[in-house]
């Protein structure tokens, strides 16, 4: 089952933070992330990360740095700042909001995570 | 397939999203280094570097769809080429449909200028300019970005309620100040300008291609506002000699003709101005676009020093100005200055940098046309009450306080906020341009019945 396209959207961003949450990372690797996490099921356009991660930095959510992967390549990593946190925290409360309501609905378990 | 072609393909392929404005030398980088990581893990599962390329390529995404995707984060970046559309469409048809629409708007100015003087009203035609010049140019922007018609309708909807009620209006012909003697009362002079003002909004609605705006489209449209002003201004000098050497090569020969010669040129090449310093705008961006910056950073501080050292004398002098008309209606024109210099800075200004002496400078410069508009209103309005209102000062006093009330909000949000400040100021500048469109249309609409069409 691959997600709704506009559903994807929605969850870029916390999806993104609460990678990046764990600590600093870079583009390919939070893709990986996703892919892990979501069983494959979150299908992303690589390239569309990257505009997302630079609107992320422009909102001051997350701070880039140029550093070096173990290939020796010039690689780009993100890091979560306080005001990402913050705004992780408040998507956070939002989407528990949401999957607490839906799951209401339709009776189902809790997901794990969101409580 | 060797590593030597995939690394010539990884080379093309990087050609291919440089060329769009909106992805820098270092955004190829950062992709670039995405798609050798892909293709490592590809390879390291059995692919070869071949089908590893292809499939990293693919997954990263259809090259344009990404620079969109880039385009829409960078919108600074991407008014090197704002609209690819336009800009790819190749060989001669966007010259050919400018210089129709020139055309077009030259025929209705004529058309217009002959019939008014034959039979109608005196001042039908002050009354109906801004109908007769800018809805061509929005309907020169509908062609070229093919706008689709439910997009149009509301646009078109707006101007033709306007013309409505513009031509409904009972406007007492020769009353009003006694400066304007048998000449259309003060309402018509103000509706006639701020129409100007409206119709421009709805250009640059079409501009936008019938968008609702986002904060970066609207930045767009303030670009596009000020390098279209450059541009006319830059025409109209041209435009200037070449009147004066006509009336010049004319003068011996035929003086009775020149006024009638340049009742011919002189609006058909006002006119047609519009159109092609719109085309010029979009298609020699890169000229205007160095440029613009570059007027910006010589005047700003030129302008700082100047308020500053007007704020100090007046403070000294000291003023008790009596309500002066013409003395604001000049304030005004001076905050628009400073708001233009400080949304073409903020504009040009990559919000990540931190704050420079410009920076600094701007907010000297706005802070002091704040403090000394405030001093001039003050002294002026503490002796209104000796004068009534008239239309004249309602507008320039209503504009001021927009005004005044724009650049005091920007100061303090340049002064409070933290390190996104100059995102904030530019995002507050581009959203209250709509109180500016507003205002025009109180003017317009609401004030003639207000004062009785004087």
């Amino acid at each position: 089952m691959n997600l709704d396209k506009d559903l994807v959207a929605a969850m870029a961003t916390p999806l993104v933070l609460a990678i990046l949450a764990d600590g600093r990372s870079y583009g390919y690797a939070i893709l990986k992330r996703v892919h892990e996490l979501s069983s494959g099921e979150i299908a992303w356009t690589d390239g569309m990360l990257y505009p997302l991660l630079h609107r992320l930095e422009r909102l001051g959510h997350v701070q880039a740095s140029w550093g070096e992967s173990p290939e020796g390549r010039r690689r780009k990593y993100y890091e979560l700042t306080a005001s990402g946190v913050a705004a992780l925290a408040e998507h956070r409360k939002q989407w528990a909001t949401a999957t607490r309501t839906l799951g209401g609905l339709w009776g189902a378990v809790a997901l794990g995570g969101v409580s | 397939m060797s590593g030597l072609d995939a690394e010539a393909r990884i080379a093309q392929w990087r050609a291919a999203l440089a060329r769009s404005a909106a992805v820098t030398e270092q955004d190829a980088d950062e992709l670039e280094e995405h798609l050798r990581d892909r293709m490592d893990d590809l390879e390291r599962s059995g692919l070869d570097v071949d089908e590893a390329f292809l499939i990293a390529v693919k997954r990263l995404g259809a090259t344009d769809a990404v620079t969109a995707e880039f385009a829409r984060e960078h919108g600074d970046r991407l008014w090197k080429q704002l609209v690819p559309r336009v800009a790819v469409a190749p060989g001669e048809k966007p010259f050919l449909e400018m210089l129709g629409f020139a055309a077009a708007a030259v025929v209705v100015i004529q058309v217009a200028r002959l019939v008014a003087q034959e039979t109608i009203p005196a001042d039908w035609f002050t009354r109906n300019l801004a109908f007769l010049v800018l809805p061509v140019l929005g309907a020169y922007f509908v062609r070229v970005r093919r706008i689709p018609l439910p997009r149009v309708l509301p646009l078109a909807g707006i101007v033709a309620a306007l013309a409505v009620v513009v031509n409904l209006y009972p406007f007492a012909p020769g009353s009003g100040d006694d400066l304007f003697g048998g000449e259309p009362g003060q309402t018509t002079f103000l509706v006639a300008g701020h129409l100007f003002l409206v119709l421009w909004f709805v250009v640059l609605a079409a501009y936008a291609g019938g968008d609702p705006w986002s904060a970066s489209r609207r930045m767009d449209a303030v670009r596009f506002t000020g390098e279209w002003i450059i541009y006319y201004v830059l025409i109209a000098l041209g435009g200037g000699v070449l009147t004066g050497l006509t009336t010049l090569v004319l003068s011996p020969v035929a003086p009775q003709a020149i006024p009638e010669v340049i009742a011919w040129v002189l609006p058909s090449g006002a006119v047609a101005a519009t159109i092609v310093a719109a085309w010029l705008v979009e298609s020699k961006k890169s000229i205007v676009e160095n440029l613009a910056p570059v007027l910006t950073a010589v005047f700003t501080p030129l302008f700082g020093a100047g308020l500053v050292g007007a704020v100090v004398v007046y403070l000294v002098a000291g003023i008790g100005l009596p309500f002066d008309r013409e003395l604001l209606a000049g304030f005004d024109v001076l905050l628009v200055v400073v708001v233009g210099l400080v949304l073409y800075g903020l504009s040009a200004r990559d919000p990540l940098k931190p704050t420079g002496a410009m920076d600094v400078i701007r907010l000297v410069a706005i802070v002091a046309a704040v403090v000394l508009d405030l001093l001039v209103l003050g002294s002026m309005l503490a002796r209104i009450g000796e004068f009534g209102f008239t239309p004249n000062r309602v507008v320039a006093l209503g504009f001021n306080v927009l005004l005044v009330v724009d650049l005091a909000v920007t100061a303090a949000i340049g002064l409070l906020q933290g390190p996104r400040r100059y995102a904030r100021m530019a995002a507050w500048l581009t959203g209250f341009l709509a109180a500016f469109a507003a205002w025009g249309l109180f003017v317009v609409v609401g004030l003639p019945p207000l004062f009785g069409f004087a």
